[in-house]
């Protein structure tokens, strides 16, 4: 693999932080499935331009990432877990499901938060075997719906979004009611008019979503 | 060293002091007693504490107002931290009977208390102030030069041209609009901001668009919360893809977001209001 070699050959000889940058884009912008663990240890370098761009190829990547940002996550520093959860959440498999679950509820960092909490709605639930999904999309609801309490406005404002993505795609027929009337309560009751009006909307895009699903019911 | 990198990308918390060693977290009563306490390091936290759980008793506001006064607790250089916490507390607190010990601090020969009462006054709404504060851009853009020595200018002017631009004060308008062009880019930024509100022209709004090109990213960050400040909603995407961390673009969005509701009737939802929100969601 020449290639590889001479793109991961530059990430260790950068000598400066935009070169570093550079040398990841390079990386990320090959696509390289044997490139993606270089592209996870891109994340723990210290260098936040750096990482932004090795999640971006990890995200690119996609499934096949998923694995190896799993198998590494506790070795990972801090701020490399951080980076780590964001393209989890982003990929969006559901193999991340636990991972996504811990870090909405408790990670230290606002933005791993918001990102974990988005990212628990958007859960690709399909490619779980039917026995689990269920299961699954009901942790996903219990944590949207404790973080939609939350003190921050902004984490609030990512469960409307999460509960808003579970919502449509929810198995359990109860699961939409229980999404709509807190988004409801949230619309009336939250303390910041831009969490109220992302509530709004969401409901309101529920709402048009249920309907053609509630002719064919009947 | 890591953590430190990471907690960059977030919002800055707002400095809070330490925790005065082998005391236990305060009660709202606890920390008004503390106001008075022989301890100057409790009685400085009690401020700053009051101020962040926004304790507006009356009892609370009553005990930070005499602490604007307070003559106890002094820096090297003559400064007044009480009163610096009082006057920050008392912006937050939503109490009229705070405006008159602030326009006095508007007097104290402490930069950072002026500065403090000059964002507080700004903050309380209350228009009263406005002849103390124009007073403090006397001599214009030529007087407010950097101190010999100091980090700061002789005035607050940034302070106080924000709070004369959230205050409305259009009497202002010709005095502020020279330091549109101030060698101080932060100044720079505050006065463009206010102008803004005080004319509602798109090209002060425009301005500070342009400013969230800037090579520094702490001014791209001002630039941001002033747009924000300002719910100049034209800048919505120039925010989403401006070279700065989520958290501080995400806030920045909310500032138009919430500007862009309370000027559409029964808060209902514009179809600009729509876009931003699809904005802020990519941001999360």
């Amino acid at each position: 693999m020449p290639e590889l070699q001479q793109l991961t050959t530059a990430i260790d000889q950068a000598t400066s932080p935009v070169e570093l940058i550079g040398a990841v884009r390079a990386l990320a912008a090959a696509k390289l499935e044997a490139g993606i663990p270089a592209l996870i240890k891109a994340l723990g370098y210290n260098n936040p331009g750096a990482a932004a761009v090795a999640v971006g190829g990890l995200v690119q990547l996609g499934d096949v990432a998923v694995a190896p940002l799993l198998e590494q996550l506790d070795g990972y520093n801090y701020g490399a877990r951080a980076y780590a959860i964001r393209a989890l959440a982003a990929i969006a498999h559901p193999c991340a499901l636990e991972v996504l679950l811990e870090a909405a509820a408790t990670d230290f960092a606002p933005s791993v938060r918001r990102a974990a909490t988005k990212g628990l709605g958007h859960l690709r639930w399909e490619e779980l075997p039917s026995d689990r999904q269920v299961h699954a999309q009901t942790q996903a609801l219990q944590v949207l719906l404790q973080v939609s309490e939350d003190l921050d406005w902004a984490i609030r404002y990512a469960a409307v979004v999460g509960l808003q993505a579970l919502g449509e795609s929810a198995i359990e027929p109860l699961t939409p009611q229980a999404i709509r009337d807190r988004l409801q309560t949230l619309a009336t009751t939250d303390p910041d008019l831009a969490t109220q009006a992302r509530a709004t909307l969401a409901r309101d895009r529920l709402n048009q979503n249920c309907s053609p699903q509630l002719s064919v019911c009947h | 060293m890591v953590e430190r990198l990471h907690l960059n990308s977030e919002l800055p918390m707002e400095r809070s002091p330490a925790m005065p060693e082998g005391t236990e977290p305060l009660t709202a009563e606890q920390a008004i007693a503390n106001l008075r306490h022989e301890d100057l390091s409790l009685r400085y936290y009690a401020a700053w504490w009051l101020g962040k759980y926004q304790v507006s008793a009356p009892a609370a506001v009553d005990a930070l107002i005499a602490a604007l006064a307070d003559d106890s607790d002094r820096t090297e250089l003559g400064g007044y931290p009480l009163r610096r916490n009082a006057a920050r507390a008392l912006g937050k607190l939503a109490d009229d009977r705070a405006v008159p010990g602030l326009i006095q601090c508007l007097d104290c020969d402490d930069f950072y208390v002026r500065e403090a009462a000059a964002q507080s006054l700004g903050m309380l709404g209350n228009a009263a102030c406005v002849p103390a504060l124009i007073r403090l851009l006397d001599g214009g853009v030529a007087a407010a030069q950097f101190v010999a020595g100091r980090p700061h200018l002789a005035q607050p002017c940034e302070a106080v041209i924000e709070a004369l631009g959230a205050l409305g004060a259009t009497a202002a308008i010709d005095l502020i609009r020279p330091f549109v062009d101030h060698p101080v880019a932060r100044v720079q930024y505050a006065a463009t901001r206010a102008m803004y509100q005080l004319t509602q022209e798109a090209k002060y709004g425009e301005r500070l668009v342009e400013a969230l090109n800037g090579t520094d990213v702490q001014l791209r960050r001002t630039a941001l919360s002033d747009l924000g400040a300002i719910g100049y909603v034209p800048a919505a995407e120039a925010i989403a893809t401006s070279a700065t961390e989520n958290s501080f673009k995400l806030f920045a969005l909310k500032g138009l977001l919430e500007h862009q509701l309370r000027s559409t009737p029964d808060q209902a939802l514009s179809d600009r209001a729509i876009e931003v929100m699809d904005l802020m969601d990519h941001l999360l």
